[in-house]
């Protein structure tokens, strides 16, 4: 029986001809990822199995993004500890504040991850990465003190939904609004344990900022992963930005899924989450007069150039509503370096926008735009769980960057294309 | 090993910002964490929980962010276990790799009743409802994952490897 995508990078990793969904296997990971507030824990862990030196310095990846700048005093002693550790190890893909990123932003960015990986991270989004094809997935403080320690990690094959991609999608229609649309469908947990294979003649209609957003919402759907076909374009992406070798996996025509879904691209609406869960999900057209105190545009899900660029369109020459507080942090330096380049700084500061270093600091209601007891935002995040920016009656709803440059030049959730 | 206690319950998709908020993430200490264990869907949770009560949900039992920090703090809070249909996979990995007990188990999580007295056995998956005078069976572990509860946790595990 044929393997999917996943599957044959795993068995690959494994040093086994085959793997089958269900199997326990050890695989070699091509890089261990953690951030400030996961590693601290990692690096207990890590002194409790009594291991020293770290598997591989060029191999371990350590930014330290949630709470930075730090925000307060024990955010400032968890980045300590970090860094000291980052030091101390001769870790030598450690991002200090000003070099930094938002890490799932900043890891393609920085050639770290190509296409045929096997990546594991402390944070949930690592998922991101399947975007360049690579098996790339979330794991917890002590699986990463393992990967650190022994440069392995246990997984259990996961199986697979197949979505075939077809047609072209609208103006307005990003990858964000596709896999709002696609967690809509099949709910918080419809891929749990299992990985969301992307393909079909559609994809060539996505960017990579598109599919970067698409994968690192895989987990909102449950999934273990989230991993896309390499194209020409994937290509393009990694000779540009890496130095690494990649490797191109295909699944097998064979290949068994749990579930196939054809998604049609053209007819995907924009689309917006509503509180509390990912997969309360409305298209724009029935969202209906929603009014809203702050505008967040950012994260690893929607901080990528492309991002801004499409935000600066709309912004460009306006105001943001009157008493409305919008938000617009790039995800990595560079991004922002592109932004004050590209004249789009200076669109976001005269519309009356904030434009913030790069953080994932409001995303998880950390620092950096915190809402009150009964405040809405509109966020290009990725979750909208209760309390996940700030107060526990707040509310926040997810939508893509240009669903929420159009609400932020009218306070209320809007639709891109009544801008026209 | 078997635990008593009694059952707090909760619904679908109990995620681990509502575990524990990041706000509070600033720290990693266990009992400081616990302070704050299921305060947003729960206030009085952490004033009523007492050492080996049990968590009883439904399905995706800690979605969301891959923090260890939701794991910890439910332990830290003295729970002795958690019982639900399914587990969302980040949490359930956590969970081994930290030493906090989980089942899965649709039937226990459709029969229980908040307060119900429990006596839960880990190697046999048996869930006693004394309350209710019921049984239930929890799915058994997988062997791989047997053998990391047999080592006592991942670290020991790793330890054992790299040596």
């Amino acid at each position: 029986m044929g393997m999917t995508m996943t599957q044959k990078i795993l068995a690959a990793h494994a040093g086994v001809k085959e793997v089958k969904a269900g199997q326990f296997i050890e695989a070699n990971l091509d890089i261990v990822l953690g951030n400030d507030v996961t590693t601290p824990v990692a690096i207990k862990e890590m002194e409790k199995m009594g291991v020293e030196e770290v598997f591989d310095k060029e191999k371990v990846v350590i930014v330290p993004d949630h709470f930075t700048p730090n925000k307060d005093i024990k955010a400032a002693e968890q980045c300590k500890l970090v860094r000291e550790f980052a030091l101390s190890k001769d870790i030598k893909n450690y991002f200090e504040v000003g070099q930094m990123g938002i890490e799932h932003a900043l890891l393609p960015e920085k050639g770290l991850v190509v296409a045929g990986d096997v990546i594991i991270g402390a944070d949930s989004h690592t998922c991101t990465y399947g975007a360049l094809g690579a098996f790339s997935t979330g794991v917890g403080s002590t699986d990463m003190a393992a990967g650190m320690a022994s440069g392995k990690a246990w997984f259990k094959v996961p199986g697979a939904i197949k979505f075939e991609l077809i047609g072209k999608p609208s103006k307005w229609v990003s990858g964000k609004d596709v896999i709002l649309h696609i967690i809509g469908m099949i709910s918080v947990d419809g891929a749990l344990y299992q990985s969301m294979e992307f393909v079909g003649e559609g994809l060539k209609h996505l960017s990579m900022d598109d599919r970067f957003s698409m994968a690192n919402m895989a987990i909102e759907a449950g999934g273990k992963n989230g991993i896309f076909l390499v194209d020409e374009r994937t290509i393009a992406y990694m000779e540009e930005h890496s130095k690494r070798e990649y490797k191109i996996y295909e699944p097998d025509e064979d290949a068994e899924y749990d579930e196939e879904y054809v998604i049609d691209l053209s007819k995907i609406r924009p689309t917006v989450a509503f509180p509390h869960l990912p997969d309360n999900t409305r298209t724009i057209d029935e969202v209906g007069d929603v009014k809203i105190d702050q505008v967040v545009i950012g994260s690893c899900t929607n901080g990528r150039l492309e991002d801004m660029r499409i935000t600066a369109e709309i912004l460009k020459d306006k105001k943001v509503a009157k008493n409305l507080r919008v938000i617009i942090f790039p995800g990595t330096q560079k991004i922002y370096l592109d932004c004050i380049k590209e004249g789009f700084a200076e669109i976001f500061v005269h519309a009356g926008a904030v434009f913030s270093t790069p953080t994932c600091g409001p995303c998880l209601g950390g620092h950096m735009g915190i809402l009150a007891a009964g405040e809405r935002a509109v966020a290009t995040t990725n979750r909208n769980f209760i309390g996940r920016m700030g107060h526990p009656d707040s509310e926040v709803y997810l939508a893509s960057p240009a669903v929420a440059a159009a609400s932020a030049l009218t306070g209320k959730i809007s639709n891109p294309e009544d801008l026209e | 090993m078997i635990k008593k206690g009694k059952a707090f319950k909760y619904g679908d998709n109990v995620d681990t910002d509502v575990i524990i908020p990041a706000r509070y993430l600033n720290t990693s200490d266990p009992v400081e964490l616990a302070q704050h264990c299921m305060e947003d869907i729960d206030k009085d949770f952490i004033k009523n929980v007492q050492e080996d009560d049990i968590i009883v949900a439904d399905k995706n039992f800690g979605c969301g962010s891959s923090r260890e920090h939701a794991p910890i703090a439910i332990k830290a809070a003295g729970v002795s276990c958690v019982i639900a249909k399914t587990f969302a996979r980040i949490f359930y990995r956590n969970a081994f790799n930290t030493g906090l007990p989980i089942l899965e188990c649709t039937e226990a999580a459709e029969k229980i009743s908040a307060g119900d007295e429990l006596e839960v056995n880990f190697e046999t998956g048996e869930i006693k409802n004394l309350t209710k005078n019921e049984t239930y069976y929890a799915e058994p572990f997988p062997d791989f994952i047997q053998k990391i509860i047999a080592a006592d946790g991942l670290v020991n595990y790793v330890k054992d490897s790299v040596k």
